[in-house]
Formats: C-alpha cells, structure tokens, sequence
C-alpha cells in the first residue's frame, strides 16, 4: 500500500525542502546582493537586504582594474580543455576496464582513486620545479596538463560504472554483426554511453573551473583562471568585500548558467547509480 | 554454405576445464540443437564458434577455412542472443541494417534487404519505431531479421526463446523451424528444453559437463538413448529407470522404461502399485504410479485424457517387452 500523504505533511515536506534550498543558495545569494553595495553598505551592521543604494560601481572598478575577460577565457580553456582530454583518455582506459576486464582491473581502479586521497600540498613543490624547468609556470598547456591529470581518476571512475551498465550483450551483437572495434565504440558503445559522458563532461568542467590549488599556484597573470581573479580582490591588504563580491559573482556567473541548462544531465550523474 | 567442423577444441578459464577436447561436424544446412542441463557448455561451445571466446586449444573450420583466430566479424555467422541485444537507440529499421552498413553496402541496396527481412517477419508496419517500443515476440523477430538481412553461413541461436511467455514460444518456434526450411542455412540453436530440441532439431547434441554424451536425432536420441543420462534427458515426461530385481531379470543393472510405453490396468498387470498425484492435461493424463518394490520413485504412465482411474487406485502396469531400455553397471546402453 502506497504511503498516505496528508495535506499537512505535503506542506511541512514542503516547507523544509524550501528551507533547505534556500540555506544552501543564501551564501550565493549574500554574494550577489552584496556585490551591488557600496563598501560601507557591505560592512554595516545590521545588513539591509534590498534596502540599499543599489550599485554597478563595483563591476565597473573590476572591470577597469583586472582583465576580466582574459581570465574567463583562460578558465574556459583550461576547464573545457583539461576536460575533453581526460575523456580522450579515459574512454579508451573504462572501456577496457569494464568490457574486457583482468585480474588487476580492481587494483587498477583502486590505485587512480587513491592518488585523490594525496593531499595536493604534498606533490605542490615537486610539481612546481618540474613546470619551472619546463617553462610551464604561467602557461595555460601547463594547467591543462595538471587539471587533466588531477580529474583522470574521476572521469575514468565515472565513465566505468557508466559503461558498466551497458549490457555486454550488445556489444558482442554489434562484434557479430561485423563491426571493428573502432565502429562498435563510435556506432554502438558511445551513443548508448552519451548520456553518461555528458554528465561526466558537466561536472569536471565544473570541477576544473572551481579549482583553485593548482591554477592559483601554478599561475601568475597571463595563464590565471577566474579563481586567480578572485583571490586577487581577497588581498592582505584590507578586504573590499564588495568588490570580492563583484568579482565572484562574474567568475560563477557563466558555470551557473551553463548547470541551469544542464540540470537534468547533471542530476542524472551527481545520483547516478543511487536507485537501480 | 556453412560446415562447421570443432577438432579437438578445449576451453578453460582460468584452472578451470569447461570444455574437454571436443570434436564435431556440422553439416552445411543442418539445423543443430546442443542441449544439456545449465552449466553443461553449452553456450560457452557456441561463443567458440561464434569467436566471442577464444579457443584454449583446437581448430574450427568453417566451410573449410581455417577460422580458429579469425574475430567474429570475420566469420560470417549471425547470432540472436537470449536478450535480443537490440541496439537500443537505433530505429528498428537502423538495427536490422546495421550489418549491412558494417559490410559497405550502399543505402539503396541496404533499404531494398531491410524491407524484404520485415516482410518475411511481420515487422513492415513497426521498421521506424524503437526497441523499447516494441512487445517481446517482436523484439525478437528484428534480432532474428538482423540476422537473416546478412545471408551468414550460419545461424547461432542462444536460448532466444527461454524470454518469452509459453504460448509466444511456441509460435517463435515454428517460425524458426519455418525460416529454417525456407533458408536452408545451418543453423546452431542451444537451448536447456529438451522440447525445443526435439521439435526443432534434424540433429542434437547433448551435452553434460563439456562432453558430448550423445550426438544423433531426435528420434534416434528418442529410441537408442546410449546412456542413462540421455535416456532420461531427452523425452517428455522422463523416462522410468528401475533397477535390482526387475533390472536382473532383464539382465541389466538398470532397466528405463518410457512412461507411453506402459499399459495400465485395474485388473491385470505385471507390476503392482498404488495410483498417487494424475496430471489431466486434456489430451493426456500422466499418472504418478507408486511401486515401492520396484523403485522409490513413482513411475510415471502416460495414458489417455478420458482414463477412468483415481488417487489411490490400485493398478497393474505392464511395459512394452520390446521397448525397455537396458544399462550395464556403467549406465551404459546394452543391445
């Protein structure tokens, strides 16, 4: 028997569902209407919520101290890039892992996870020697290499449990029916696996345009992401909250666009695997 | 032409043997049934003709070319899987031509063949629509017209039918059975129901633990069971197997006896025993007859639908002298 759902229940559920959304989009929120304060607005205390002077000078003092758009371009590049290679590699790494499988495939998959249980710190120095000596400090090919590396793992995790779920069935019909092995991953194998890639895509764009260890130690000013260009208003020397918060706001503003657009691909990978 | 000929093919995986050194020819337009109970090889012996597993050791020839290391594109045979294994995002249509694309021919010709194999399966009306729009019998009439567009050497069938309900079955069947007549390819059907075997088959092989125990037909299988596991696989219900006594007297450590060919009886006989569970099918009635002097286990008789006989009845069986089976010690068939 279905459970009863009263009338008063729905509305509670309601209620802490609202309650809880809105406790996890307010810091998003406080950013944004902060970043249309003044700086004395930003520090008073109480807050005002809308009764405020409203205000663009923020976003126009950003604009003419920092190169906004360079920064966006160079997080496109390096979120998008690291991105696209990481699937190049780990198509090819899930589909063996999970259709032709060894004895090792376990350990394998357990190794590339645990290389994420390092904490980044730890590798920060030798790393930083390596691309100093290879010129790729400041370099937009430097940080693509890093971010591919450092989302492999999750890219190659979420791709196998992914093709996991395409029966093997199918494949070897596709290996009957005369396909090479090129054609039965472009006809067969990716189309079915479309949907898992595509969240898999989304959400290491979104991982790699967040990241801010490696891009903020790695960059200086010609290869540095819209992190860097946030970090930069958080200077030692007196916080400009309202500006931060301009600052912010422009640098989440185009990956919370592009989740809203993908929110239904998005759910399906973050609770992928939750109902079977 | 499709002669499929397995030399002394072995299968291990891993330090386990599932397939011992195995020989057997299939002759260019047979239809072959390899049945045998789940776990006897059955279908690991059709992924090694099919190439979807690797031969341990051995030779498979086809049409008389050497196909041991030849990938599964390469062989020329088709397969419809137990779960059809449509491509699920390609229109019917896109599914059944897959093969053709993958061997270059152009979409004239491909449409031309698509719409010919529809005909023959009752799929015209459904060729645009998706497999998971599609009803189970129908899913697997495109597995089988995915097949039949490429004009293999030879069919393999996996279980196709073991997903669909009784009564579908039984038409799927005669379909096959049709196609078969009408194509005249080889055919490899594995299958664990013995009935499948027997309707379909102009050649079984059964099969128990990678060993072939018995190849022949159906009928031959039927009359010559050469052991005791044939004898009381093949045929519907079992066959009765008694031994002591009764089996010395036949000089045999076994005797087997088929339940339609018993005669029953409420006032004379040969055996005596005590009528317990009957199964009115209609056409039939099988009757669960307990002998305990004979053997622990009811003997099952096969009489007409309309017998006038009752749970707890007492009644004589007598068994047709010249069909009793005799076995040896070793379950072995004695002339």
């Amino acid at each position: 028997m279905a459970r009863a759902v009263t009338p008063a229940h729905k509305a509670t559920v309601t209620f802490f569902a609202w309650a809880i959304g809105l406790l996890i989009f307010f810091p998003i929120l406080w950013t944004i209407l902060t970043s249309f304060k003044t700086e004395a607005e930003a520090i008073a205390s109480p807050p005002s919520f809308v009764g405020f002077d409203w205000t663009l000078e923020n976003y126009s003092t950003v604009m003419e101290r920092s190169n906004y758009f360079l920064h966006f371009l160079n997080s496109v590049v390096i979120s998008v890039g690291s991105t696209l290679i990481g699937l190049l590699i780990a198509i090819p790494a899930a589909w063996s892992m999970a259709f032709v499988p060894g004895k090792r495939t376990k350990d394998v998959l357990m190794w590339m996870l645990s290389t994420k249980m390092l904490p980044p710190v730890g590798v920060l120095i030798p790393i930083y020697l390596i691309f100093r000596d290879t010129g790729l400090l400041d370099t937009r090919t430097g940080l693509v290499i890093v971010l591919t590396l450092i989302n492999l793992p999750i890219i190659v995790w979420m791709l196998y449990t992914y093709f996991k779920e395409i029966p093997v069935d199918i494949l070897e019909a596709a290996r009957m029916d005369g396909a090479s092995l090129r054609a039965e991953i472009i006809y067969v194998l990716t189309p079915m696996a479309v949907p898992g890639i595509a969240s898999t895509l989304l959400l290491n764009i979104i991982l790699a345009w967040n990241e801010a260890f490696w891009t903020l130690n790695l960059t200086a000013a010609k290869a540095a992401p819209l992190t860097a260009f946030i970090a930069s208003y958080s200077s030692p020397e007196g916080l400009f909250y309202a500006k931060l918060s301009a600052a912010s706001t422009m640098a989440i503003a185009p990956i919370l666009v592009m989740g809203w657009f993908s929110q239904k691909q998005l759910v399906r990978g973050l609770t992928f695997g939750a109902v079977k | 032409m499709g002669r499929i000929v397995l030399e002394k093919v072995t299968k291990s995986f891993g330090d386990v043997n599932v397939i011992p050194p195995l020989d057997l020819a299939i002759e260019d337009g047979e239809f072959v049934v390899f049945v045998g109970p789940s776990g006897c090889g059955k279908s690991t012996l059709l992924r090694l003709i099919a190439g979807l597993e690797d031969v341990t050791s051995g030779r498979i020839t086809i049409d008389g070319r050497d196909a041991t290391e030849l990938p599964p594109a390469k062989r020329g045979l088709a397969m419809v899987f137990q779960s059809y294994a449509l491509y699920p995002h390609m229109s019917v249509r896109k599914n059944i031509s897959f093969p053709l694309k993958m061997a270059g021919l152009d979409p004239a010709e491909r449409n031309k063949r698509v719409e010919a194999a529809a005909k023959v399966l009752n799929l015209t009306d459904y060729l645009d629509r998706r497999p998971g729009q599609l009803s189970g019998g129908q899913r697997q009439r495109v597995a089988i017209g995915r097949a039949i567009v490429r004009e293999p050497a030879a069919f393999l069938f996996d279980e196709p039918l073991s997903n669909l309900d009784a009564a579908l079955r039984v038409n799927m069947r005669l379909e096959i059975s049709e196609l078969h007549n009408s194509l005249e390819t080889t055919m490899i059907y594995v299958t664990h129901d013995q009935v499948e075997a027997m309707t379909m088959a102009d050649k079984i092989v059964v099969l128990r633990a990678g060993h072939i125990e018995q190849v022949g037909s159906p009928l031959e299988l039927y009359r010559n069971p050469r052991n005791l596991f044939v004898a009381g696989f093949i045929g519907s219900p079992r066959m009765n197997f008694i031994s002591g006594a009764e089996a010395a007297k036949h000089e045999a450590a076994t005797i087997g006896i088929r339940p339609e060919h018993l005669a029953i009886s409420k006032t004379e006989g040969i055996w005596k025993g005590t009528v317990g569970v009957s199964e009115h099918l209609g056409s039939d009635t099988f009757l669960h007859v307990h002998a305990r002097e004979l053997t622990q286990e009811p003997i099952t008789v096969r009489s007409d639908g309309e017998i006038d006989i009752y749970h707890g009845d007492t009644v004589f069986l007598s068994p047709q002298e010249d069909k009793v089976h005799r076995f040896n010690q070793e379950g072995l068939r004695l002339s």
